[in-house]
C-alpha cells in the first residue's frame, strides 16, 4: 500500500471545480475539503454543509448588549445615584437609547466575530494547515482523503476528466509544516 | 455565481486582457511584495515630516495645557473639534462602501472597501487625537467612561450627548477595526503562502490560520453579511450622535432638528472625496486602472453629487427656517454666517460644498482623472469649512453682545490639524506598504462575470444582442485603461 495521503486535484476554473465534485460524489468518492481563493457560492449545498448558526450567535450577543446597557444605565442613573434634572424623571428612556444601540452592536459584532474565529480555530499565530500554498492565490482544490478512497488512478482520471489542470498525490497532509 | 453571465449593458468592473486569477494577485501585491518605489518614499517622507510637526505640537498642548491654542472665554470649541468632526465625517465612506453597499449588493464596492476601510480607521484614529487632545488633561481620559470612582460613585451622565459620543466612536472605532480585519484573513494568508522566511511567520501569525476551506469561506460570508447588517444602522447612528452634541444644545445655529441627517449626508459627502482624494493617486503609482476604473470613479462622482446636493439643501432650509421660526437669535446666527466677519468661511463652504460639485453634472468632467482629483481636494476643504462655520460662528456672537469676540488661531492650531494629516497619510502610505490595497478575494469573485474580457467573449461567441453589444462597447470609450484594440468585433 502506498503512503499517499491525500489526493488533491487542482483547478484553474471554479465552473470546472463544480463539475469536478459532482463527477466524484457520482462515483461515491467522498471529498475531504475544497480549498479556494475566493468564496464559491453553492459549494455548502452540494457538499452537504449545514448552514452557518453564526447570525443566531450574533442575535444572542447583540442581545445580551441591550439587556447590559439597559441594566447599566438603570442601576446607575435610576438606582445607585439618581439626579434631579429640572424635575424630569430619572428613568429617561429616549436618553437611553443611543448608548444602548451602540452596545448591542457592539457586543452582536465582537460576539459574533470571536464565535468564529473559535469555530474555525482562528487565533494569532495558529500554524496555518494548508494543504497547497496555491489554493490561497489561483488554484481551486479539491481534497480526497486517499486512506479511505483507495483507488488514487480512478480519483486521477475522473479529476482530469472534469477539467483538473494537475493532480497531486500528497504523502504529508499538511505541507505547510515543512 | 460564476455560471451566471451579467448583463451586456452593465459597464465592467474589472478591464485588461488576459486577466488571470494569478494576475489579480500578483497585480495587487506589487506595492507589497516589492521594495517601496521612489513615489512611495516621496510621499512618505512628506507625511512623516508632517506627523513629526503633529507630535511636536500635539506634546507641546499637553506640556503647557490648552492656553497655547486659540481658544476663549466664548469660543471654547474650534479648531479641535472642528478637526474632529471632519475626520469622523471622514471615516464613514469606508463603512458606508463596505457594508452599505455590500447589503445593496454593489459589486464594484469590491475594489474599493479594502483601502476605504482602512482610510476610516485612520480617520476615526485621528479623530480619537482630537478628542484626547481637547480634553486639556489627557491622563483623566478614562473619567468618560462609567468606571466606579472614589467620588461615591458618581457615574458619568448618560443623558449627555457628549457621553452617546463616547460610546458612538468607540463603538465605531472598534466595528470598523473588526469589519476590517476579518476581511483581511483571507488576502493575509495569500500573502503567507506566496512569503519565504521571516515574512511568512509574520503574516502567518496576522493570517490566524486561515486556510480557504469550505467552512472558512461559508462562515467567513455570514460574517461579513451580518456586519455589515450591524455596521449599516452604526455608521448612521455615529454621525447622528456627533450632529446631537450640537443640536440638543441651546446655541443658536446648533439647536436644529436638521442636523443629524445633514450631518450624515456631509459625512458621506466628504468621506467619498477622501476616497477619491487617496484612490486615484494610489491606481496611478500602484498601477491598478485595470481594477479601479473609470466606472468605479464615476460612480464615486455620482455619490459625491447626490450628498453634495443633499448638503446644499440642508443649508438653504437652514436658512429658512432661522427666518420663518421667527427667533432673532437664530436669525441673527444665520444673517452673521452669510455677511460677518466670517463671511469668506461661510461661502468658501458654499462654494465649495455645493456650487462645485455640480460641476460633476458634466460626464466630461465627472469622468476626467484630474478634474475629479481636483474637485474631491475642493470637498474636503469645504467640508472643512462647514464645520468651522457651525462651531466658531456660531458660537463666537450668541446672545450676549458683551460676550462677543473673534477667534484667531494660533500656530498650534495649525500645526495639529496639519500634523493629523500627516499622521493620516504615515498610516495610509503604511498600509499600503503591508496589506494589499484591493480585496482580491473579492476581485477575483468578479472575474468570470463582470469583466471587460468576459464580456468581450460573449460578444465574440455572438451570445448577445449585437444592438446591446453596441451600446456596451460605446460604453466603454470613457475607460482610460481600454483600448478600442481590445473590442471584439460584433
Amino acid at each position: 500500500m502506498s503512503n499517499v495521503k491525500y489526493i488533491l486535484g487542482h483547478f484553474e476554473d471554479p465552473d470546472d471545480m463544480m463539475h469536478g465534485i459532482d463527477k466524484l460524489q457520482e462515483n461515491n468518492i467522498g471529498i475531504y475539503d475544497v480549498y479556494t481563493p475566493m468564496p464559491i457560492h453553492g459549494i455548502e449545498d452540494k457538499l452537504g454543509y449545514k448552514r452557518s448558526r453564526l447570525p443566531i450567535a450574533a442575535f444572542c450577543f447583540g442581545l445580551t448588549g441591550t439587556i447590559t446597557a439597559i441594566s447599566m444605565i438603570y442601576y446607575m442613573l435610576v438606582y445607585d445615584w439618581p439626579m434631579n434634572i429640572g424635575g424630569k424623571p430619572s428613568l429617561a428612556m429616549p436618553d437611553f437609547v443611543p448608548i444602548t444601540f451602540e452596545l448591542t452592536v457592539l457586543f452582536g459584532a465582537y460576539g459574533m466575530m470571536f464565535t468564529f474565529f473559535y469555530a474555525n480555530h482562528f487565533f494569532p499565530g495558529r500554524a496555518p494547515r494548508v494543504m497547497d500554498f496555491r489554493a490561497t492565490d489561483d488554484r481551486f482544490v479539491i481534497a480526497i482523503d486517499a486512506k479511505s478512497n483507495p483507488y488514487p488512478d480512478k480519483i486521477e482520471d475522473l479529476l482530469k476528466e472534469a477539467g483538473a489542470v494537475e493532480v497531486k498525490h500528497n504523502e504529508r497532509k499538511y505541507v505547510s509544516y515543512e | 455565481m460564476s455560471a451566471h453571465n451579467e448583463s451586456i449593458l452593465r459597464e465592467p468592473l474589472i478591464t485588461g486582457e488576459n486577466i488571470t486569477y494569478a494576475k489579480i494577485t500578483k497585480d495587487i501585491l506589487v506595492p507589497v511584495e516589492n521594495k517601496p518605489t521612489k513615489a512611495w518614499w516621496i510621499g512618505f517622507g512628506i507625511a512623516v515630516f508632517f506627523a513629526l510637526t503633529w507630535v511636536v505640537a500635539i506634546s507641546y498642548t499637553f506640556w503647557e495645557g490648552l492656553g497655547v491654542w486659540g481658544l476663549n472665554k466664548t469660543v471654547g470649541w474650534a479648531w479641535d473639534i472642528t478637526g474632529f468632526v471632519w475626520w469622523v465625517g471622514i471615516g464613514h465612506a469606508g463603512t458606508l462602501i463596505s457594508a452599505v453597499l455590500l447589503l445593496f449588493r454593489q459589486n464594484w464596492r469590491n475594489s474599493i472597501n479594502r483601502s476605504a476601510e482602512a482610510m476610516t480607521i485612520f480617520a476615526v484614529i485621528c479623530a480619537a487625537t482630537y478628542i484626547f487632545a481637547h480634553m486639556g488633561r489627557p491622563w483623566l481620559a478614562y473619567w468618560v467612561f462609567p468606571l466606579p470612582n472614589q467620588f461615591g460613585s458618581l457615574w458619568v451622565n448618560f443623558n449627555s450627548p457628549l457621553v452617546w459620543d463616547v460610546f458612538a466612536i468607540s463603538t465605531y472605532f472598534s466595528v470598523s477595526l473588526v469589519f476590517w480585519y476579518t476581511g483581511l484573513l483571507p488576502d493575509i494568508a495569500t500573502i503567507r503562502d506566496r512569503a519565504t522566511g521571516l515574512r511568512r511567520r509574520i503574516y502567518s501569525i496576522l493570517s490566524f490560520g486561515w486556510a480557504g476551506s469550505v467552512k472558512n469561506w461559508q462562515r467567513f460570508e455570514s460574517v461579513s453579511l451580518i456586519l455589515a447588517g450591524l455596521s449599516t444602522p452604526l455608521v448612521l447612528s455615529v454621525h447622528t450622535i456627533v450632529s446631537m452634541d450640537f443640536a440638543t444644545s441651546l446655541e443658536p445655529g446648533w439647536h436644529t432638528t436638521i442636523f443629524p441627517p445633514y450631518f450624515v449626508a456631509g459625512a458621506i459627502f466628504s468621506g467619498f472625496a477622501m476616497v477619491q482624494t487617496l484612490l486615484l493617486v494610489a491606481r496611478k503609482v500602484m498601477k491598478w486602472e485595470n481594477y479601479i476604473t473609470m466606472f468605479h470613479i464615476e460612480s464615486m462622482n455620482k455619490v459625491i453629487i447626490v450628498t453634495g446636493s443633499i448638503v446644499g439643501v440642508a443649508y438653504l432650509t437652514e436658512l429658512f427656517i432661522a427666518w420663518y421660526s421667527g427667533v432673532e437669535y437664530e436669525q441673527y446666527a444665520f444673517l452673521n454666517r452669510i455677511s460677518g466677519p466670517y463671511w469668506w468661511a461661510y461661502w468658501s463652504m458654499m462654494t465649495c460644498n455645493v456650487i462645485s460639485p455640480q460641476l460633476f453634472w458634466f460626464k466630461k468632467i465627472r469622468t476626467s482623472i484630474w478634474a475629479s482629483w481636483v474637485l474631491s481636494i475642493v470637498v474636503n476643504i469645504g467640508m472643512w469649512f462647514e464645520r468651522f462655520v457651525i462651531i466658531v460662528t456660531s458660537l463666537h456672537r450668541d446672545y450676549i453682545p458683551s460676550s462677543w469676540v473673534m477667534f484667531y488661531p494660533t500656530a498650534i492650531d495649525v500645526l495639529v490639524f496639519v500634523g493629523s494629516i500627516g499622521v493620516f497619510f504615515t498610516l495610509f502610505l503604511l498600509f499600503l506598504r503591508v496589506m494589499p490595497g484591493i480585496a482580491m478575494a473579492e476581485v477575483k469573485l468578479l472575474l468570470k462575470s463582470s469583466s471587460d474580457q468576459a464580456k468581450q467573449k460573449l460578444i465574440r461567441d455572438a451570445k448577445t444582442d449585437s444592438e446591446q453589444a453596441e451600446f456596451y462597447q460605446k460604453s466603454l470609450e470613457k475607460f482610460d485603461s481600454v483600448s478600442n484594440k481590445e473590442y471584439a468585433n460584433i
